[in-house]
């Protein structure tokens, strides 16, 4: 792994001066400005049950399906597409520090621009002089769930980019593959067609799967050695999958 | 005390992909310092046999050593040991020049403070210069191909793998990248394809000539010269008898036979072609001679088969050995052979 370091900072330079990095990061803050704008609406009009910090956290799947796409989508199918990835393959780096140096670029990135809509509480708190609006508790959770919920997000945009040598394919992959891991346990979770029989099995590992659940236990301040598990062992598959792509395509190319 | 292994070794490789064996039991040796050409009609199987000296792509079978160290089983010593510049050249489009170099140079291991008078050194070979500051999606394909080969070099690798290194090239940059590979003879190995023949005839010590995944003939411009043609050929303008004339020729050398006969123009003048298995020059006897004969002579040269003819003969005799049906007429009247020897 002597070279992680150098392609992690070159990969990370390369998504600083790509324009679809600036796109998702401005579509990115702009959506959750905006949510952010509409629950301080909501909160000055009424009160309400859950601190703001919760609720702010509720549409973090759409960031989630539309921003992790447009930042990996480029790392490994562009390589390909261009060729650049026979030189890169050719001096003495592996397979494994390639694909590892690109998911640790993005998902930088990915939690660069979750952190910076801290900045939305620091200046809610800063301006209304109210400390219950810094609600810390599931603020920390909400962050600490994007934060290892993102592992798993970003490692599936980099398998998306392994399998194909056309962006858009990747993104496109990318995105029905996040939506269905998140909203398609939100789906069937609900279904009770799923409790009967043979099927239980199958209700069972869709419970253990269901991202929106996770959310909830974290921004309430459970952290649950299983949800961790999940995301663990869910990013190292996904990344084993993506070396494997890649070197699976050198046999066969 | 053993002797230091050659450069490349490689025997008996085979790639077989898709139903598709793209190399069928290759087996050459380039020794250290030389430059060898490699050549090849499309889809060969050069580019796999270059990716596969890389360790870039796994052999199907064989053994293929890069200064003794084995491809498949240490990839990674060999990549130290490499410079490689890909088919078409592939660099990122938004990287400066400086910046692309500087990258490369320490994925390839070169230590912060070698690197920087390292680059500059490269730079000032490969004459970039004036555009290390430049982005290299803005550069023209000239300047492109020679950051490939500037980054081939950089490491300074004991062996150069160059894919076609001057394709889309102007003269005046063909020969820029002519003199910079020429002058690494001695100090690196290099194997380099090219389409350009004459090219590879300038550069290279040796070449190598590859067709449907056989090597079809190896060895110098010279040796190939002889081995696929196997005779020198004269062409001569000359105005006389016929009979006199192979008479003379026979006198000269027993071996040397008319093979082509014009008709004579408006001045009475032939263009006859002999050719003989000797391989020392006897154009002078052989003037001396016909004159004696009082033969009329305008011209007299020895053709010498170009290397493009060499190419064109050797795949073409491969293809003939591949496909038994077909007529396989004598390599010299299928090559354009080339006069450019004196005339008289």
């Amino acid at each position: 792994m002597r070279h992680f370091l150098t392609l992690l900072s070159h990969e990370t330079r390369m998504l600083l001066v790509s324009p679809a990095t600036y796109i998702a990061a401005t579509l990115f803050l702009a959506f959750m400005g905006l949510i952010f704008t509409k629950i301080l609406e909501i909160y000055s009009g009424t009160p309400q049950e859950h601190s703001p910090a919760s609720v702010y956290f509720q549409l973090f799947w759409l960031p989630a399906c539309v921003m992790v796409p447009l930042l990996t989508m480029k790392c490994i199918a562009e390589e390909r597409r261009l060729g650049t990835i026979e030189t890169l393959l050719t001096t003495p780096v592996t397979t494994t520090e390639v694909v590892l140096a690109k998911f640790g670029a993005a998902y930088f990135l990915y939690s660069a621009l979750w952190g910076s809509t801290v900045g939305f509480f620091y200046i809610l708190r800063k301006f209304s002089g109210d400390a219950r609006f810094l609600d810390s508790g599931p603020l920390l959770g909400g962050f600490l769930f994007i934060a290892i919920s993102g592992l798993f997000f970003v490692a599936i945009g980099v398998f998306a980019s392994s399998v194909t040598s056309n962006q858009s394919v990747a993104g496109i992959l990318g995105c029905v593959m996040l939506a269905t891991l998140i909203l398609g346990g939100n789906a069937l979770s609900d279904s009770t067609w799923l409790e009967q029989g043979v099927l239980k099995p199958a209700k069972s590992v869709i419970e253990y799967a269901h991202v929106f659940g996770h959310r909830d236990d974290f921004t309430r301040g459970v952290i649950d050695t299983r949800h961790l598990l999940f995301y663990f062992s869910g990013t190292a598959l996904a990344l084993i999958f993506s070396i494997l792509s890649v070197e699976a395509k050198l046999l066969h190319s | 005390m053993s002797e230091a292994p050659p450069a490349i070794e490689v025997s008996h490789l085979v790639k077989a992909y898709g139903g598709v064996t793209a190399v069928s039991d290759i087996s050459f040796t380039v020794a250290r310092g030389e430059i060898v050409g490699f050549l090849g009609p499309n889809g060969a199987g050069k580019s796999t046999t270059m990716r596969i000296l890389t360790g870039y792509l796994p052999a199907t079978s064989g053994n293929v050593q890069i200064c003794g160290i084995s491809v498949a089983t240490q990839p990674d010593e060999i990549k130290r040991r490499i410079g490689y510049m890909p088919e078409n050249n592939p660099l990122p489009e938004d990287m400066r020049v400086s910046e692309y170099l500087y990258f490369r140079g320490r994925l390839k291991e070169i230590a912060r403070r070698k690197l920087g008078p390292r680059i500059d050194e490269v730079l000032e070979v490969c004459d970039l210069k004036r555009v290390r500051h430049k982005i290299i999606g803005q550069l023209s394909k000239g300047y492109r191909q020679r950051v490939g080969i500037a980054e081939a070099i950089l490491a300074e690798p004991p062996v150069i793998i160059m894919d076609e290194p001057t394709i889309g090239l102007d003269p005046h940059q063909i020969l820029i990248v002519r003199d910079l590979i020429s002058s690494l003879r001695g100090r690196m190995t290099v194997i380099i394809s090219s389409h350009i023949l004459p090219e590879i005839e300038m550069t290279c010590d040796r070449v190598l000539i590859i067709n449907q995944g056989r090597v079809v003939a190896q060895g110098t411009p010279a040796d190939l010269r002889r081995e696929i043609f196997g005779h020198s050929t004269y062409k001569l303008e000359v105005a006389g008898d016929s009979a006199v004339l192979a008479t003379a020729a026979a006198a000269v050398e027993p071996s040397l036979q008319i093979t082509e006969d014009s008709m004579p123009d408006a001045h009475g003048f032939r263009r006859v072609t002999l050719t003989t298995s000797r391989e020392d020059d006897i154009g002078e006897p052989l003037l001396r001679t016909l004159l004696a004969q009082e033969l009329r002579v305008r011209a007299l040269n020895r053709a010498h088969p170009s290397l493009e003819d060499v190419f064109l003969a050797a795949t073409r005799r491969s293809w003939d050995a591949v496909v038994p049906g077909r007529p396989a007429a004598p390599a010299a009247t299928r090559s354009r052979e080339k006069g450019d020897g004196p005339g008289t």
